[in-house]
């Protein structure tokens, strides 16, 4: 079930193991304080997506994915809009 | 992943090749508007260096997504020393740059009045830069990114500010000893107005009757190279910065980096790499810094150069002798720094906007006396301004990452109470991220680390109520993070 936080900030489970957050329309520091957040939730070895236009915060969660040992598995960009796969470590 | 950054660095963000069309038209029509200025008079030169370095700047910020207020929160918040590291980059480089143009005899920079102010106004500032989601110049750069959020904030620091300035409204609260020294000063005073504000008694009641220094000056040092480089930019630039490289280091990143190379001797080769692994983490921030320490220098010493060609002291002087004498101050100068600045100007705009609306704006100190209210195309310093939010979208577009983003409603109220914030914070501490910190701790004044505390203290407790908030939300939706 997704949870939506005033149709502005998405958390929801896609299946065993796999997650989404959608933080789309917020900026810095609302994005990588929702990332760390959402990644300390989720369990070692789960995957998450996070969709994001923010491009400044890319460089925080990059850091923040480096200094857990957490793993980027993807990170693609459309027309401003970031989706970032990444594997907890 | 390193590999993968580094090949992107002439790339747009999704790896394909850069967008070229549009940000060649964008630049194409800046030079356009540059030739119309120059074609009414050669003289408007002097505002077109503020305008393209303006647009070096712009492009430099969004490069390295170089957002200042990142360096105080982002280690905060989640413990990310990037944009700290990045800052202080620069800080070098353009502390070694001032020592050289100060020798050269064309330093526009003036040393900032040492006070309690500087403190107060920079944790003020501190506090807006986290809520509003950046600080001053990174604003002007996510606006050219397409953010509309920023432009709430822009123009919230900017209405926030000249309301501040010209406002009765805080005038019983301020020091009697203020009244009374600005009472001595009635004769200046009497020239802009009858019935002095707050903002003009604490102008002539406290800010006139202290003084600031360069680091040059207060040790006795000689007026020469050697002076400017041990004074100015070794000890009040480079020794602080790289006390706190060395913090960031021990206190943050060395965790991380002796996880990654295991190694049973700790010796100080090792930790020096790991020093400069820290530095060069981040490719784009680093280059980020270089650049922007060099050309913020660089402008100091172009429009230095300008001043002695015109025999000018002050863009105002420029702009009475080609005809504009409209928003000039009683002095017949407009704000004029000859370097890197932003909130003073914004202040410009909405004091001239204010002023066009019919409120008394300009019967006051700041406004009045010192900076002026000049027409928005003849704003020197807006235009640099203008130019970092153009620059900043013609490297957005190239590297396909600009996109109209509507803030939603917590964004947006966010960004026009972090914005107000900002505004008085920078009018109180005589400036922003920028003019009150990044310009002078590089020009030899201390006072920039004095505002870069209040910086740190502000954004420090913002980011707690922040975190509180967020955390507070969750619970209320019962949403379980």
């Amino acid at each position: 079930m997704a949870i939506k936080i005033k149709e502005t900030v998405k958390f929801e489970k896609l299946e065993d193991g796999k997650f989404q957050l959608d933080v789309r329309s917020y900026v810095c520091p609302h994005v990588q304080i929702y990332a760390e957040k959402a990644l300390k939730k989720i369990g070692s070895g789960d995957e998450i997506t996070i969709v994001f236009d923010n491009p400044s915060s890319g460089e925080s969660i990059r850091y923040l994915c480096a200094n857990n040992g957490d793993e980027i598995l993807q990170d693609t960009e459309s027309a401003g809009t970031f989706t970032w796969k990444i594997r907890k470590a | 992943m390193t590999e993968s950054n580094s090949s992107r660095a002439f790339r747009a963000a999704d790896g394909s090749p850069l967008a070229w069309k549009k940000p060649v038209f964008l630049l194409l029509l800046t030079a356009i508007v540059s030739v119309i200025y120059l074609s009414l008079d050669t003289r408007f030169v002097y505002l077109l260096v503020y305008g393209w370095f303006g647009v070096i700047y712009g492009i430099f910020l969004q490069y390295g997504r170089f957002c200042m207020a990142s360096a105080v929160r982002d280690l905060f918040a989640v413990g990310v020393p990037r944009m700290a590291v990045g800052v202080l980059i620069a800080v070098i480089i353009y502390a070694v740059i001032s020592a050289f143009v100060q020798e050269a005899g064309v330093n526009t920079f003036n040393p900032h009045p040492l006070g309690w102010h500087i403190l107060i106004g920079g944790t003020l500032f501190g506090l807006g830069m986290v809520v509003a989601g950046g600080c001053a110049s990174s604003t002007l750069y996510k606006t050219g990114e397409g953010n509309l959020g920023s432009i709430l904030v822009l123009f919230s620091i900017s209405f926030s500010q000249a309301w501040l300035v010209s406002t009765d409204w805080f005038s019983n609260w301020i020091p009697q000893s203020w009244a009374e020294t600005a009472a001595a000063e009635a004769d200046t005073l009497s020239l802009v107005t009858e019935s002095p504000g707050w903002f003009d008694q604490f102008t002539a009641g406290y800010l006139w009757q202290l003084s600031g220094t360069t680091a040059q000056d207060y040790l006795g040092l000689p007026a020469n190279l050697f002076g400017y480089l041990l004074g100015n930019t070794f000890v009040v630039a480079v020794v602080p910065t790289l006390i706190l490289i060395a913090l960031l280091y021990i206190y943050n990143y060395r965790k991380m980096y002796l996880r990654q190379h295991p190694a049973d001797n700790h010796s100080i080769a090792y930790e020096l790499k790991g020093v400069w692994s820290m530095i060069i983490q981040s490719k784009n921030t680093a280059i980020a810094g270089l650049g922007l320490g060099v050309f913020a220098g660089l402008q100091m010493f172009v429009t230095g150069e300008l001043r002695e060609y015109y025999e000018i002291f002050n863009f105002g002087e420029l702009l009475a002798e080609m005809g504009y004498t409209n928003g000039l101050s009683i002095q017949d100068t407009v704000f004029d720094p000859g370097y890197w600045y932003i909130t003073t100007q914004e202040a410009q705009w909405a004091g001239w906007a204010m002023d066009k609306a019919g409120m008394d704006v300009s019967g006051n100190l700041f406004f009045g006396l010192e900076n002026g209210l000049p027409s928005p195309l003849l704003n020197a310093p807006g235009m640099m301004s203008v130019g970092i939010i153009v620059g900043a979208a013609v490297i957005a577009i190239a590297r396909k990452e600009f996109k109209w983003k509507l803030p939603n409603t917590e964004t947006a109220i966010l960004a026009i109470a972090g914005g107000i914030l900002m505004g008085f914070g920078a009018r109180i501490g005589m400036g922003c991220n920028i003019g009150a910190f990044f310009a002078t701790v590089t020009n030899g004044d201390i006072s920039g680390w004095i505002f870069l505390i209040g910086m740190a203290l502000g954004g420090y407790l913002s980011v707690k109520a922040l975190k509180a908030w967020i955390d507070w939300r969750l619970s209320k939706e019962e949403f379980d993070f």
